[in-house]
Parts: structure tokens; C-alpha cells; sequence
């Protein structure tokens, strides 16, 4: 079990409010994911919800009960942090069996839990060692087995994968993914990174300066943005957001485009400009295409592998019932206003 | 790059850093040398070095006159005691200034050490009445006290420095996992501050065992450390420089072996978090 809700809570430190009155629920057994760019107050959210800070207002709901006073300890839940946070004297099996010798947990119930959890995280021929002799993800590991013997209602993390580097990071997000199809216990996880967002989340928090932007998710998101803010922040790369006469045509201050729904040519197209960068990668082509008359860069993905470079002059024709369309107050204008 | 340093460079700077630490070491060496001197060598002009009839006269003497037995117990006991209730007392000042600071905290570290600031004869007169009214003069109980409240200021000091090296994220894992205060303290804190509490243990140790003003004038007979003991063969009468010499060396050999054997721990804890 381990519903998190959070009612009206704000945080202040001092003068500054880094969370105004904020509602949310977290559903049993649900992978949510806070998103945003740094300063948003997503980690502040979390420390929340862990109880390493104090809401200044509101409550904290885990689980039915009111937990906003209750330390840390007491609720019930773990925490992997960025930067791992391991006990650097202690062996990983003295690690692991911490908050189970905290608790109080006899001794073979605590071996039974260490051996389970090193085996499903491979570091069975670790248990010895002390955390500085271990790789990052091992060190990573070390503390996902520390959080998982505890049997928490609830697992937090704080960033964890952006200590490793990049081909490590995505095997480690298999690893976490699958683990919470395995224990289908609730997570929180906290990310700057909407790639990790996207592949990892049931449901998407997206933040910005304490607000939540939108919920919803990952394909909601995608394809529904409420915003310009959401909208250039999912997905990647990022939506070309075009105002002027162009958006006007649509009835619209700002129109949103996807480079992945925009369709190249050679030869002839709605718009036209000319490559600045095309980045090949083989199994897709990017292009940052200037002198379009729409906007400074247009991206725009192709598939496969096309011969333009740069300088090339290059035709544009958006896909109609991809186009977004918002106010002049960034919101997103409802769809059945129609496409002129 | 690495700075190229050529052989000739390398000479003097050895033989500097040596000249150097021979200046510093004299005293304590001239003291040992001396101790080993009849009396007329003692004081012989020109000073001779190494060539004298060594003797253990002055050892024998000062054996037979006082009793260096009780005055090394007490010294112990006073420095062992007074670092001991400091570090208790300091740990947990410490991590809440590290750990929780409040707007407040600067102050209270620069206002700590501004009582190191007065000079001890200011409040000698106070203290003695008090101790007299306590009942505490001429006792270790009452030594102990004084010594640690003058060496706290700087027990804090230190372990702050150190606990500030470590890792808030690490406490706060230790929270989530169960970790009340006096655990996170015990289990996490402690084990990990190590070598900073024992360097600073160490250097607490020398200095009560090495402090005579508080020492000689709240002591008489029952409770003086080694600090009286040397003392006691400076005055009255005349000066006798060998068997002076000779109580010295007895009084500073523990802590000077302490010392000796916990240079790396010293040094590296003094250095804690500076290179790493």
C-alpha cells in the first residue's frame, strides 16, 4: 500500500515560497515521475514527501494517515538518492541491512532479506566489499537494495541516475523499470530528464517554479500539451513553436509543431529554408533548418537517412492534424475550434 | 606538468627543512641532553653537547624526592578526563551547528572563541572562589572541569570543521532509514568523523596535559598533574638545571610518545578535507 496524498501544501523558506498550495495524488502502486527544469521545486517536493523538509502548510497524506508531522523514519517509505549515499565505512551487506537493524529485525530474517536482495540485484559477490570498491552503478544498486529489504509502502528517488554515464543510465532504467513491474510498489522519482520521464512513468508530473504545469500520462502529454511550457518540454527534440501569420492562419497566437511531424523534400513543400545542421545518425536525420520565415530554427526529424547537408535549400510540409494551437497566454486553445 | 625540480634545489630545501626543524626540536633536545649532566655541566660555559660523563644521578634524585607516580596518575586522569567530557559535550554542539545551522550560528562559533580570547589571570580570582566554595580546589574533579570549558572552544571548532566535510545526503539516508539522533550520531556520524575526532582528541590531550597556569594555581598537594612536578625543582632553592631538566623530560616523555606513535593520525586529521 502507499497512496500519497498531498493537500494545500506549501514550503517557504524564509521569504521565498518554492511551493505554492499544491494539490496531488499519488495512486497505490503508480510510477510517478516530477519532472522539470532545475529550480522547479521537484526535489523540494520530494524531501517533502520523505519528511527531510517541514511543509510550512498544508498536509501529507501516506496511506490514509496524516503524515506532515511525522519524521522521516516513521513514514514508511525509502530513498535513493543522487548521490547514492551510502555509508562509506560499512561493507555493502552493512549497508543493505541498516534500516533493518534500526528496526530491530532479528538476525535471519535480516540475512534472509540481504541475500534475496543481492541476488536480485547481482551484488552477491559484493556483500564484502565497502562502497568506494564498487563502480557507480554498483554503488547505485547497493542503495536500491538498501531502500527495497525495508518492504517501504512507497520508494523516492532523487535524481538517481545522472551520477552515470550515459550507456549505464539507460541500463539502470530498465533495471528500475522492471523492478516496479516486479514489486508493483508505489514510486516517486525525480528527474530533470524527460527521456527518463517518458520511458520510465506511469504518470508525469511536469513543474515549474512549485506549479504543477499538468499531469497526466507520458502519451497525454505528448499529444495533449496544456501549454507552451509542457509542450516544449516533452519530447525531444523539442516542439517548434511558431507565432506571426503563420500560427494566425490557424486562428492562433502560437502554433506547435513536432519535428517528428513535419515531412521533408528536395523538391517542393508549404514552407521552405534552408539546413544550418543536419546531424545523421542513421536511423534518423535531424535537420536545424534558418531562412524559413517562421522561426530562427526549425527542427524537423526524418526518417532514415537523407542526403541533404548543410546549406541545402530544404521544403517543409507540416502534418495537419498534428499542429497544436495556443493563446497569446500560452494555453492550449480547444481542438474543435478547428484548423481554417 | 610537473615542476621540474633539479638536484641542487632539492639539497638545500632538505637541509632547510631540516636546519628548520632541529631549531624547533632544541629545547626539547637540550632538555633531554641536560638531564643526563651532573649540575657543574649543567651550567658548564661554554655549554658542552654530547661529551660529558652521562649520568642517571639526576633520575635517581628526583625518583627519590617526589613522587612521580601520583603526579603522572593525576595528569592523566586531568587530561584523559577533561578531553573525554569535551568531546562528549562538543559531539553533539558540533553536528547541530554542521548539520542544522540556524541564522545565529557564525556568531555563536566566533562568541566561543572570544573566551579564548580573555587572558586566564582575568578570571583566576573568580574561579578560585569559586572552586574554594564548591570544594573543589585541589581536586581532579574540579581541574577536569576548568580544563575542558577552556579547551571546548576549540573542540568545537575542529569537529565542526570535520562534520562539515561530510555529506549532509548520508545523514538524511540515515533518517530515512530509521535512524534516530542518537543513532545517526552513534552509527553513522561518529564512525565517519573518525579521524577528525581522534586528531582532535590528540591535540586536546597535549594541551591539557602540557597547561600549567590553571594547573599550578587550583592545585596544591592532592590533585597536582606533572605541570607542578616540574615546577617544584624550579624554585625555592636556586635553580638546579639538571634535575630540572630531568623532571621535564620525565613529565613530557608520555605525552611526546603518545605523539610520536599518532603523527600520522594527527597529521592527516589536521589535513582532513583539505586534500583529497
Amino acid at each position: 500500500m502507499g497512496r500519497i496524498v498531498l493537500e494545500k501544501v506549501v514550503k517557504r523558506f524564509g521569504e521565498a515560497e518554492v511551493i505554492p498550495p499544491l494539490d496531488l495524488t499519488i495512486e497505490d502502486g503508480e510510477f510517478t515521475v516530477f519532472v522539470g527544469p532545475s529550480g522547479c521545486g521537484k526535489s523540494t517536493l520530494l524531501r517533502l514527501i520523505a519528511g527531510l523538509e517541514d511543509t510550512t502548510d498544508g498536509r501529507i497524506v501516506i496511506d490514509g494517515k496524516d503524515a506532515t508531522g511525522l519524521p522521516p523514519a516513521k513514514r514508511g517509505l525509502a530513498m535513493v538518492f543522487q548521490s547514492y549515499a551510502l555509508y562509506p565505512h560499512m561493507s555493502v551487506r552493512k549497508n543493505i541491512a541498516f534500516p533493518m537493524k534500526m528496526a530491530g529485525m532479528d538476525q535471519a530474517e535480516q540475512d534472509r532479506r540481504i541475500a534475496k536482495a543481492a541476488g536480485a540485484l547481482n551484488l552477491t559477490d559484493y556483500l564484502d566489499r565497502k562502497p568506494g570498491q564498487l563502480s557507480g552503478g554498483q554503488r547505485q544498486r547497493v542503495a536500491i537494495g538498501r531502500a527495497i529489504v525495508r518492504e517501504p509502502s512507497a520508494f523516492l528517488f532523487d535524481e538517481p541516475l545522472s551520477n552515470l554515464d550515459a550507456a549505464l543510465r539507460v541500463g539502470m532504467r530498465m533495471e528500475i523499470s522492471e523492478l516496479h513491474k516486479k514489486l508493483a510498489t508505489t514510486m516517486v522519482y525525480v528527474t530533470h530528464d524527460q527521456v527518463e520521464a517518458m520511458t520510465m512513468a506511469d504518470k508525469i508530473v511536469v513543474l515549474r517554479a512549485g506549479h504543477v504545469e499538468q499531469v497526466g500520462s507520458p502519451l497525454e502529454l505528448y499529444r495533449t500539451p496544456r501549454n507552451t511550457f509542457v509542450a516544449s518540454f516533452i519530447g525531444s527534440p523539442k516542439m517548434n513553436l511558431i507565432e506571426g501569420p503563420e500560427a494566425a492562419k490557424h486562428d492562433a497566437h502560437t502554433i506547435g509543431i513536432r519535428p517528428e511531424h513535419i515531412d521533408v523534400s528536395s523538391e517542393s513543400g508549404l514552407w521552405s529554408g534552408v539546413v544550418g545542421v543536419a546531424e545523421h545518425l542513421g536511423s534518423d536525420t535531424f535537420f536545424h533548418i534558418h531562412e524559413t520565415g517562421l522561426a530562427e530554427t526549425i527542427t524537423v526529424r526524418a526518417d532514415g537517412e537523407v542526403s541533404l547537408t548543410h546549406g541545402d535549400k530544404i521544403y517543409l510540409t507540416p502534418r495537419p492534424d498534428v499542429i497544436h494551437r495556443f493563446s497569446a497566454d500560452g494555453l492550449r486553445m480547444k481542438d474543435e475550434l478547428a484548423v481554417a | 606538468m610537473a615542476r621540474a625540480v633539479t638536484t641542487q634545489r632539492k639539497a638545500i630545501n632538505t637541509a632547510l627543512a631540516w636546519a628548520i626543524g632541529l631549531l624547533i626540536f632544541f629545547p626539547i633536545l637540550w632538555t633531554i641532553l641536560t638531564s643526563f649532566k651532573t649540575e657543574a655541566t649543567a651550567i658548564a660555559d661554554p655549554p658542552v653537547f654530547f661529551f660529558f660523563d652521562w649520568t642517571l644521578e639526576n633520575y635517581g634524585v628526583v625518583m627519590e624526592r617526589s613522587n612521580y607516580g601520583k603526579f603522572l596518575w593525576n595528569s592523566i586522569a586531568i587530561a584523559g578526563g577533561s578531553t573525554l567530557l569535551g568531546v562528549i559535550i562538543a559531539v553533539p554542539a558540533a553536528w547541530s551547528m554542521a548539520f542544522v545551522p540556524g541564522r545565529r550560528t557564525k556568531d555563536i562559533l566566533l562568541w566561543m572563541l572570544s573566551t579564548k580570547m580573555l587572558p586566564a589571570v582575568g578570571v583566576l580570582y573568580p574561579i578560585y572562589l569559586l572552586f574554594i566554595k564548591l570544594g573543589i580546589l585541589d581536586s581532579k574533579i574540579g581541574l577536569i572541569i576548568v580544563l575542558m570549558l577552556i579547551n571546548l572552544p576549540i573542540i568545537v571548532w575542529m569537529l565542526y570543521t570535520y562534520f562539515r566535510e561530510i555529506p549532509g545526503e548520508i545523514l538524511e539516508a540515515a533518517r530515512m532509514d530509521g535512524a534516530g539522533l542518537k543513532e545517526e550520531i552513534i552509527h553513522v556520524l561518529t564512525p565517519m568523523a573518525l579521524p577528525g575526532i581522534a586528531s582532535t582528541v590528540l591535540l586536546n590531550l597535549i594541551l591539557a596535559w602540557n597547561e600549567a597556569f590553571w594547573t599550578l594555581n587550583l592545585t596544591a598537594a592532592e590533585a597536582a598533574p606533572l605541570t607542578a612536578f616540574i615546577a617544584s625543582y624550579s624554585s625555592p632553592e636556586g635553580l638546579f638545571f639538571a634535575k630540572l631538566s630531568a623532571a621535564s623530560t620525565m613529565a613530557i616523555a608520555p605525552i611526546l610518545i603518545l605523539g610520536w606513535f599518532s603523527q600520522k593520525q594527527l597529521v592527516r586529521g589536521l589535513t582532513f578535507g583539505a586534500v583529497k
